[in-house]
């Protein structure tokens, strides 16, 4: 049982690392490579939503508007303005953070249904603001994005650019193992635990909870970033209702309060929609499909469940070759 | 007062009453169930595209409008069976992944069965407007703020004056003591489900001759029937409708005076106003939570 | 300067006076008792003095500090922890890992820092581990320091809430019901625990409906009825008191309990 809450860090950011450096082996061509790509910067904004969501147990219907505040904000500087497309997503970054810290005193306070449904209003709001300032955004038609560009030298080729967010990746990953087995982390999960109790044992709840919600914004905003500058083109679509659920529905498949659940919903809901592209008219009706199971019939995700599966069969293992020792008595 | 000022006034109370209708809807489900129902919004939509799809096929109105309610109710009977019974006692986080699944899986499933359209649906009585003290309404309006009434008042006497309907108010107060006292509160939630269906139906049936429907209306009118109810005070009644017919009128108002494109954005700003300055909304109780 | 002190204190809820206009002082290093029937407002006292309520009126001191309004964790950072009738466990974390978040406002620790993982975060993770371990032992709970909370007994859990209010090191601590549920057994241990934690310089408000165990254990007993002040003193003094004995009348199970506590001290369990 122990098993089930201690990370198993290095174990999961080696076979992660693996994972990653091996992938170009089946990756044929450029359209393989821009869908891993894909999946890499969904899967950094999972992690950070994961934190927010599966550990702090607060939901955000909302943050496809700060991957868009992220994409936006690097964009209209980088392209309209000519600042170096660092620069532009370090100011957007720090946007993005400044904005989630102004908000997340009022709305965390807030719980449950209301919470849910406040970061839904802001998300819906940045989409309204970004597909009606046309003079910067584009408006619905969208924008296109400078690319990323490190003095004279432009990141421009596929092969090049999963590598970079193979890295980014790994790295957010890193973070957020270490957040969530510091003492802070561990505050958080009490305050999904029991927030009574977590506030009378000396957590202030709300400054933890805007905390991870700054975090978390942080992490959309920077891969919104990459996003538009990856991509070079940037449209609302990105920044939608539907995007933010999609964001959700992946971190609550992959597995909530698992950093690495988080990357699996990532990548199985990313890869998903292409490999049904034949079925693309029955996408929305599969993503609600999805959401309405896992919910039902496996709530605490795909790498949970199968880790407890593997926990059983191994206790099952010592069982039978041994005596069986009384539960509880543990180490 | 001008004109202008009075043609506000009564699209405002239009758009209020549906808006209304709506957040009735929340305050059904919320009150039987505890669970905010996301989908909420779809049934104003299917209300709306069922209606348009049966009268293209030659159904006349008094038989298509009955059809339509019916099938939402249906939707909304499935929705409880198959989505939220499963689920009973699970966490807030996860009943609203589960609703908000279901309105994304009723989304996609009314695109295969219609299409993604815009359509507009023939108005019950004409369109030749009623001058009224230099303002003009449609008649669909008189239809809205007529049909909203009976339903307001029908809703009023099943929930003060019917067996029925206090038991579904005891079920909200006290789930188990009304168990014990030999309310079936399985159907009571049923019924809950049904009839905010049936509600968000004709919401969206009245309100389709004046607005475009289509099959992604029930985002927008899911979210401000919610901002309604919670103007109003989640779970009030009289807040519902009271809430619903203030937010029409300032979201007019202001569209009107200030900015339309950013009327939808002010519906969602009154209502995160609100959560955050009374979160009990107008009329609503205010509750202390026990530890 | 009374170690507790708390003056007029109300606590209105629509209409109704949980608590009303109740002033009292505690004394350190004593084991209080806050008894009263069904309802008296004992739940609602001890979620005042912990700052989970705001009171409506009335001021709460501790130590000179005056703690009237503040938040929960403020009521922690002055040292006053607390356990809970119904469990507030972290069930989603391991036994020791809740007794380590007891030890949160004692951590020095960034969001810089946590994100990196310093060494010398790492080192303080050691000794953290280390403290929550020796206070699990210490309530006796060694056999579950690698079990996950939801995997543990009532009666141990009720013990985890106490080594997690240990581990804010606080100097004032609140029981709400401890032995509530215990098999006799268990509930002659906690007697014990209670009395080895005011050598432990800890102070102990114990809100309990176990008579045996208030009368075996406290040096003093607050009494309350409807939110009421109705009688306060020494536990033999208290006991005869015909206000209390006329409040308990109301329930017979109450009244038993009330006599067979009243045997207890002769049967060499009192002081």
């Amino acid at each position: 049982m122990a098993a089930r809450f201690a990370t198993p860090r290095a174990g999961g950011m080696a076979a992660l690392a693996a994972l990653i450096a091996l992938l170009p082996l089946g990756l044929r061509n450029d359209y393989f490579y821009d869908v891993a790509i894909l999946v890499g910067l969904n899967a950094i904004v999972c992690v950070g939503l994961n934190l927010l969501v599966g550990y702090a147990g607060q939901i955000s219907l909302g943050h496809a508007g700060f991957f868009g505040i992220g994409a936006y904000g690097s964009a209209i500087l980088a392209t309209r303005y000519g600042w170096p497309p660092l620069a532009a997503m370090l100011a957007a970054t720090l946007a993005a953070a400044a904005i989630a810290f102004a908000v997340g005193r009022p709305i965390l306070r807030l719980r449950g249904h209301y919470l849910a449904m406040a970061t839904l209003a802001l998300g819906v709001i940045v989409y309204m603001v970004i597909s009606t300032e046309d003079r910067f955004t584009g408006g619905p038609d969208g924008m296109t994005v400078a690319p990323l560009a490190i003095g004279g030298w432009a990141l421009r080729d596929p092969r090049l650019w999963y590598w970079v967010v193979g890295a980014l990746l790994l790295a957010a990953v890193w973070f957020a193992l270490n957040l969530i087995d510091s003492p802070t982390g561990r505050a958080l999960r009490a305050l999904h635990g029991s927030e009574v109790a977590a506030e009378v044992v000396g957590v202030d709840a709300t400054r933890h909870k805007v905390m991870v919600f700054v975090v978390s914004a942080v992490y959309a905003s920077i891969a919104g970033s990459l996003n538009a500058h990856f991509s070079g083109f940037i449209t609302p679509a990105k920044v939608t209702f539907l995007h933010s659920i999609e964001l959700v529905t992946m971190v609550v498949f992959g597995g909530m309060a698992s950093t690495f659940g988080a990357v699996v919903g990532a990548a199985a809901l990313t890869t998903l929609p292409q490999v049904l592209t034949p079925l693309k008219d029955y996408e929305m009706m599969v993503l609600g499909a999805v959401m309405m199971g896992t919910m039902i019939f496996m709530p605490r995700g795909v790498v949970p469940s199968l880790q407890a599966l593997l926990t059983r069969r191994r206790d099952a293992a010592a069982a039978a070759a041994a005596p069986a020792p009384r539960p509880g008595d543990g180490q | 007062m001008s004109a202008q000022f009075v043609q506000f006034l009564l699209t405002g109370l239009t758009v209020g009453a549906i808006y209304a209708l709506v957040a009735l809807g929340f305050s059904i489900i919320y009150n039987a169930s505890q669970v905010i129902n996301f989908a909420q919004g779809e049934f104003v939509m299917i209300g709306g595209m069922a209606t348009v799809w049966f009268a293209a096929a030659g159904v006349p109105y008094a038989a298509a409008i009955p059809l339509a309610v019916a099938a939402a109710a249906a939707v909304g009977l499935a929705l409880e069976k198959f989505a939220v019974e499963p689920a009973r006692g699970a966490s807030v986080v996860t009943l609203i992944i589960i609703t908000i699944g279901a309105s994304i899986f009723l989304r996609g499933l009314a695109t295969l069965i219609w299409d993604k359209q815009l359509h507009v649906l023939k108005p019950f009585s004409g369109d030749t407007p009623i001058v009224l003290g230099g303002a003009t309404l449609l008649p669909q309006s008189l239809w809205v703020l007529g049909v909203s009434l009976a339903i307001v008042l029908a809703l009023a006497w099943f929930f003060g004056r019917t067996l029925l309907g206090k038991a579904m108010l005891a079920t909200s107060n006290n789930r188990l003591a009304a168990q014990l006292a030999g309310i079936r509160v399985r159907h009571v939630l049923a019924l809950a489900f049904a009839l905010s269906a049936a509600l968000g139906a004709i919401a969206g049936i009245l309100i389709a001759p004046i607005a475009f429907t289509s099959y992604d209306v029930g985002v927008m009118l899911g979210l401000k029937g919610f901002a309604a109810a919670i103007l109003g005070g989640m779970g009030s009644g009289a807040g519902a409708v009271v809430g619903g017919i203030v937010l029409g009128i300032a979201e007019t108002m202001s569209a009107g005076y200030i900015s339309s494109a950013y009327k939808d954005a002010i519906a969602l700003l009154a209502m995160l106003a609100v959560l955050f300055f009374l979160p009990s909304g107008l009329l609503g109780r205010r509750g202390t939570e026990r530890v | 300067m009374n170690f507790l002190e708390v003056e007029s204190l109300s606590k209105v809820f629509g209409g109704v006076h949980a608590v009303e206009d109740l002033s009292f002082d505690f004394q350190a290093g004593a084991v209080h008792s806050i008894i009263g029937p069904n309802g008296a407002g004992k739940t609602t006292l001890l979620n005042l003095l912990t700052g989970i309520y705001s009171p409506s009126a009335g001021r709460i001191r501790f130590e000179g500090q005056d703690l009237t309004g503040l938040a929960p964790h403020e009521f922690a950072r002055r040292g006053i922890a607390r356990t809970f009738q119904n469990l507030q466990l972290f069930f989603n974390m391991s036994a020791l890992e809740n007794v380590m978040v007891g030890r949160h406002l004692h951590e020095r620790c960034g969001l810089a820092s946590a994100l990196l993982r310093f060494p010398r975060l790492s080192r303080e993770e050691l000794a953290c581990r280390e403290e929550a371990a020796e206070l699990m032992r210490y309530v006796g709970l060694a056999r579950y320091l690698g079990t996950a909370a939801d995997a543990m007994p009532y009666g141990a859990l009720k013990r985890l809430e106490i080594a997690r209010a240990l581990a804010t090191r606080p100097r004032l601590l609140l029981l709400d019901e401890p032995a509530a549920g215990l098999n006799p057994t268990e509930a002659l241990e906690l007697d014990q625990l209670i009395g080895r934690l005011t050598g432990r310089g800890v102070t102990v408000v114990l809100v309990e409906h176990n008579m045996h165990l208030v009368m075996g254990v406290s040096d003093h007993i607050l009494v309350l009825d409807y939110g009421r002040k109705l009688a306060e003193g020494p536990a033999a003094a208290v006991r005869e008191d015909p206000r209390v004995i006329e409040a308990y009348l109301g329930s017979a199970a109450a009244a038993r309990n009330l006599g067979a506590a009243g045997a207890a001290p002769r049967a060499g369990i009192g002081p």
